[in-house]
């Protein structure tokens, strides 16, 4: 049974997806999702462990071996990711009960259809990450995107469907994008396998084909991580997607883009091609300084506070580009232990803003007014994600941030690392704006003097809260793993 | 049981009692018997390790491992010792102090009150039984976020604006220029770790010492370094039990604290005189003390006056580590104790004027001594332990202080001493006179009765008094434990 | 006469700007996904022109052919055109919720709309 982890990691929750929509709406449809998202998280688990203690496992679809069939190829980085995704679904899995049932505008009859699309985007996000070959990224992404365009567009508001639509749009061109540098590198290389594609690539490295793939790639992905100027279609469709949707997206989407982007510059094409022929880190570096100060700035301006973190996010991810735009083992480090952080501390502020949402039906700054009164644990919760976005230490944000100013100075950096921190200011700003307002101000008239959010909605919120504060204090998982992936993606080390 | 064993337990009797606070919410008895119980029982812990550390050893447990070979480490040594001391003597006498205030005054949400002390004084502990800087950065973080809901407390727009203040200067220096700092130690000397004789000699030179220093003196917003000084006066819009513990002994001893340990353990003062690269923080110091001080003569505010009073003290700390001479680091380490005892007298007089007779300014103390006799004296010898007179403790810090600068050959900065010790008479002393001598205003009765605050306020001050007396009479046994420090 | 010999890639190339523009220019929610459509049908184009040989056959294993083309990419694109139908079908159900919403499916009319709301 275990040898077929990885490839169960994907066809669990890819059946249970249809099952869930032919199940009769109600209380089991949950229960089969929750089961369905808990197996996967267990196997992700699993296979993290056999992979620190085995190295590389390599599975082959199907039993046809690669670089015929296709092949699932599991190492540090990628069991590390499938860890992420796995346990940020169940926990907004079992968030997202209360919410659907009570807050989507989805009748009873559809709301089966909810958890059916919600784990064919859990499938999608995990396969792109397990797979070790190029088209089946391709194929996995467009599950995963295609149903999170479905999810984003259940919000309450209209305009979640215009942002759903644009979404879609941008999403589908940067698809397009990969598809049309897979096939270029399929072009010169006769392989999809990606282990057998970093194997011939170097000996057409020099064609003008492969350049262009690589622009296609570098394009198609950065949309789809939403990497500044690219990141228009983020803030809406996170500031409009219902709650609980913004929360798994926020953690996870994104960085599974990343995690592609990784995968396909240090493992396919390698750090040498990309970083010293290519000089992509050259492009990366402005382009991530960039959108971590204009998004933070951005980011104080917003009334809205769900948009406020939506535009928070792309700042992050412009950290996680700023890491590995550093090229050295400590810069990787910095980007994927943030991956890890980012995911904990978003997941954290987005289920918050969920409570709040739920009790109070808004989530702009001047409904939000005396919030900290009400819902003390609620804030609570958005209060340490908060302090795990700035980087207070003893919080999860710390370890990222201590790692990416150490890469910097490293490399001599001084004006990046300065800017780091002052960025770090920049999120206190917005986030104290959001405690003022919710703990000094009046409530505003007229707003339903209601109490704490449900403890269904409270305890999944503090588990994410509870692991913001454990991983700033054990960082064997999300820095000592974050390093051993990083080690393996530069191909340094053991 | 050893002293491995009992150093965690500093840590976490607090935490603990923060805990029990939170449980019993609804019981105002138990809660605050929670409070003593733990600070007493921190009291306990704290000086059972005393004995140890005098005979010269050094306790170290690791907690956690944050990065291969950064543990997160608790580790004492005399320094941080003194500064446990000081902490630990003082929270059960500012314990009973707020149950008399916060009663007194009936204050709003007094659980929080409670919770954040709590932490605030783990907090404090874990400073100062850091191991490495990684350590002390992270406590010193933590005492910024739990004390800022005491600044708030009332929460009010005032409130509310002093905590940005607050939080924006000592979350902005701290994570811009200290934890930059801490990074760029690691990258250049490859540990963290206090060692004496310091750790970065021969690993960095020229003009980026000056940097490095000026990031980590400035980094350390909680000295109050002139120009980042202004979180202090706008903190005192706390509860006065606040104001007392944290803004003169914890949170701003943490901060002079922490640029003790940076210079004598980080840098090392052979180094530093060697590089000369403190000289400039010398001025910068001497600049505080006395500017500070003058600001404080302008203040009519009692507690706004203590501030800035304040400010200029730990002007003289950050002097005594600037001189990087051995009796300069000793007279700053023992400014520590002895200001924390003369200051927090202060405090607690001006908490009880406010609670018995809700007076804020000096101008209305007029003849509100001779109905507050005991209040007032404790005041007197509090302000004249700051000063500097014998036989209280003060005269003490600031003998070695002078005996540092003249070792230094510093005679300028003996002149800044001197006129400041003059200042600090001159905005100290008004305080007890009016309460004394000055007719009572108009209209007033010729015979005025006795009225104090309540009991619970009135012992722990005449307790910090007799405190500063008894330092004097320490001094030796202190500078026996101080004595080691400088030495590598 | 190379340029001319690579004209499966010039056929590509120019529908996937036509599409390409398409997408960008038009404020037509419909002409938008039509541009969409055109875009991916040039990758289409690309996947399977690419596996055609001169003069190959389908690879059957007959043992009359010498000579087939490649059917990976054929195969691979097959996929390939099952995400574009679905993504277009997503595409068009989203402009008729959108038109339920707002009552139109013009790009500015929406966006004015939406700002009346945000104010």
């Amino acid at each position: 049974m275990t040898e077929h982890l990885p490839v169960l990691q994907v066809v669990v929750p890819l059946i249970a997806a249809p099952l869930c929509a032919l199940l009769r709406p109600g209380r089991a449809v949950w229960l089969l999702a929750m089961v369905t998202c808990a197996l996967c998280l267990l196997i992700a688990a699993l296979l993290l462990d056999r992979v620190l203690a085995q190295g590389v496992i390599s599975y082959a679809m199907g039993g046809w071996p690669a670089p015929w069939g296709i092949e699932y190829r599991v190492d540090a980085a990628n069991a590390y990711m499938l860890l992420i995704v796995a346990a940020i679904g169940a926990v907004v899995m079992a968030f997202a009960r209360t919410v659907v049932e009570q807050r989507i505008r989805l009748p009873a009859s559809k709301q089966p259809w909810f958890y059916a699309t919600y784990l064919l985007c859990l499938t999608g996000l995990l396969g792109m990450i397990v797979t070790g070959d190029a088209f089946n990224v391709f194929v996995f992404l467009e599950i995963s995107s295609l149903s999170s365009y479905v999810l984003i567009s259940i919000g309450r508001d209209r305009r979640a469907l215009t942002a759903a639509y644009q979404y879609l749009i941008m999403g589908t061109i940067g698809a397009t994008f990969i598809l049309i540098g897979i096939g270029f590198l399929y072009v010169m290389t006769g392989t999809l396998n990606m282990a057998d594609l970093a194997a011939r690539l170097p000996a057409v490295a020099d064609t003008r084909t492969v350049r262009a793939a690589f622009a296609f790639l570098t394009i198609g992905i950065s949309l789809k991580l939403a990497l500044f100027p690219l990141h228009l279609w983020l803030p809406n469709a996170y500031a409009y997607a219902p709650s609980a949707v913004t929360a798994f997206l926020a953690a996870t989407a994104t960085k599974v883009a990343i995690y592609v982007l990784l995968r396909f510059f240090f493992t396919i094409f390698g750090a040498q091609f990309s970083f010293g022929t290519m000089r992509l880190d050259a492009i990366l570096l402005p382009l991530a300084l960039a959108g971590i100060f204009s998004a933070s700035v951005v980011a104080i301006f917003q009334t809205n506070v769900k948009r406020m973190l939506a535009y928070s996010s792309v700042a992050q991810i412009g950290y996680m580009i700023l890491g590995i735009s550093l090229v050295s083992v400590t810069g990787l480090t910095a980007a994927i232990s943030h991956l890890f952080n980012h995911a904990l501390m978003k997941g954290t502020l987005f289920m918050a803003l969920g409570c709040v949402s739920f009790r109070i039906g808004a989530v702009s700054l001047d409904r939000m007014a005396g919030v900290g009164r009400i819902m003390p644990w609620t804030m609570g919760a958005f209060v340490i994600g908060g302090l795990s976005l700035i980087g207070v230490p003893m919080t999860a944000g710390f370890v990222s941030k201590w790692y990416l100013i150490l890469g910097a100075l490293e490399r001599g950096w001084w004006p990046v690392a300065l800017l780091v921190l002052f960025t770090s200011l920049l999120a206190v700003v917005y986030i104290w704006r959001v405690v003022e307002t919710a703990y000094f101000q009046p409530a505003p008239e007229g707003r339903a003097t209601t109490g704490e959010a449900p403890l269904a909605l409270l305890v999944p919120t503090w588990t994410l809260a509870l692991a913001n504060l454990y991983f700033g204090l054990d960082t064997s998982l999300n820095a000592g793993v974050a390093r051993r992936a990083a080690e393996a993606l530069l191909g340094v080390g053991p | 049981m050893n002293s491995e064993t009992i150093l965690p337990l500093a840590l976490f009797i607090p935490l603990l009692s923060a805990f029990f606070i939170a449980l019993n919410d609804g019981r105002p008895d138990w809660r605050e018997g929670a409070t003593l119980l733990g600070s007493l029982l921190l009291l306990g812990v704290v000086f059972s390790l005393l004995p140890a550390v005098a005979t010269g050893a050094r306790p170290t447990v690791d907690l956690l491992e944050f990065a291969p070979g950064l543990p997160l480490r608790l580790s004492v040594e005399p320094l941080g010792m003194t500064f446990a001391c000081v902490a630990a003597l003082l929270w059960p006498l500012n314990s009973l102090y707020s149950i008399g205030y916060m009663r007194g005054n009936q204050e709003q949400h007094q659980t929080r009150f409670y919770i954040c002390f709590a932490i605030a004084i783990a907090s404090t502990i874990g400073i100062a039984f850091a191991g490495n800087l990684l350590t002390l950065f992270i406590f010193y973080e933590a005492l910024t976020l739990s004390t800022y809901p005491l600044v708030t407390h009332k929460g009010t727009e005032e409130a509310k604006q002093a905590g940005r203040l607050y939080l924006g200067i000592l979350v902005g220096t701290s994570i811009g220029f200290l934890l930059l700092a801490i990074v760029w130690t690691w990258v250049v000397a490859g540990t963290l770790e206090f060692a004496p004789g310091g750790i970065l000699a021969g690993k960095i030179d020229g003009p980026l010492v000056n940097v490095l220093l000026a990031l980590y003196m400035f980094g350390i917003g909680k000295a109050a370094l002139m120009p980042f000084h202004r979180w202090l006066p706008a903190a005192m819009v706390a509860p006065t039990p606040v104001s007392a513990l944290l803004h003169a002994v914890a949170v701003v001893k943490a901060g002079v604290f922490s640029v003790l340990k940076v210079i004598v353990y980080v840098f090392g003062i052979d180094f530093l005189k060697d590089t000369g690269a403190s000289s400039w923080l010398m001025w910068v110091a001497a600049l505080t003390v006395l500017l500070a001080s003058f600001v404080a003569l302008t203040k009519d505010n009692l507690k706004a006056r203590l501030a800035y009073s304040t400010v200029s003290q730990l002007g003289y700390v950050v002097l005594g580590a600037a001189l990087a001479t051995s009796m300069g680091v000793i007279g700053g380490s023992m400014q520590i104790v002895m200001h924390a005892f003369g200051k927090i007298t202060l405090f607690f007089c001006a908490g009880a004027i406010y609670t018995a007779a809700h007076k804020t300014e000096v101008s209305q103390l007029d003849g509100l001594g001779r109905a507050m006799p005991f209040t007032f004296g404790a005041f007197l010898i509090g302000a004249l332990s700051i000063i500097g007179l014998p036989p209280l403790g003060g005269s003490w810090s600031k003998w070695y202080l002078l005996v540092g600068a003249a070792d230094a050959e510093q005679w300028a900065l003996m002149a800044v001493l001197l006129l400041s010790s003059l200042l600090n008479v001159a905005y100290l002393l008004p305080v007890p006179a009016r309460g004394f001598f000055a007719a009572a205003p108009a209209g007033g009765a010729t015979q005025i009765p006795i009225r104090e605050a309540p009991l619970a306020c009135v012992v722990p001050l005449c307790l910090t008094a007799l405190g500063c007396l008894w330092l004097f009479f320490q001094a030796d046994s202190l500078y026996a434990l101080l004595a080691p420090i400088t030495v590598r | 006469m190379q340029i001319l010999g690579l004209y499966n890639y010039w056929i590509f190339i120019v529908l996937m700007m036509c599409g390409f523009y398409v997408v960008i220019s038009r404020g037509n929610l419909v002409k938008k996904l039509v541009g969409l459509n055109i875009f991916q049908t040039s990758v289409f184009i690309l996947y399977i022109s690419m596996g055609k040989i001169a003069g190959g056959t389908a690879p059957i294993l007959t043992g009359m052919a010498t000579i087939y083309s490649n059917p990976v990419p054929h195969v691979l694109i097959l996929t390939a055109i099952v995400v574009g139908i679905a993504t277009t079908a997503l595409g068009l159900a989203l402009v008729v919720r959108i038109h339920e919403a707002y009552g139109t499916i013009e790009e500015d009319e929406i966006h004015a709309q939406s700002e009346d709301e945000a104010l």
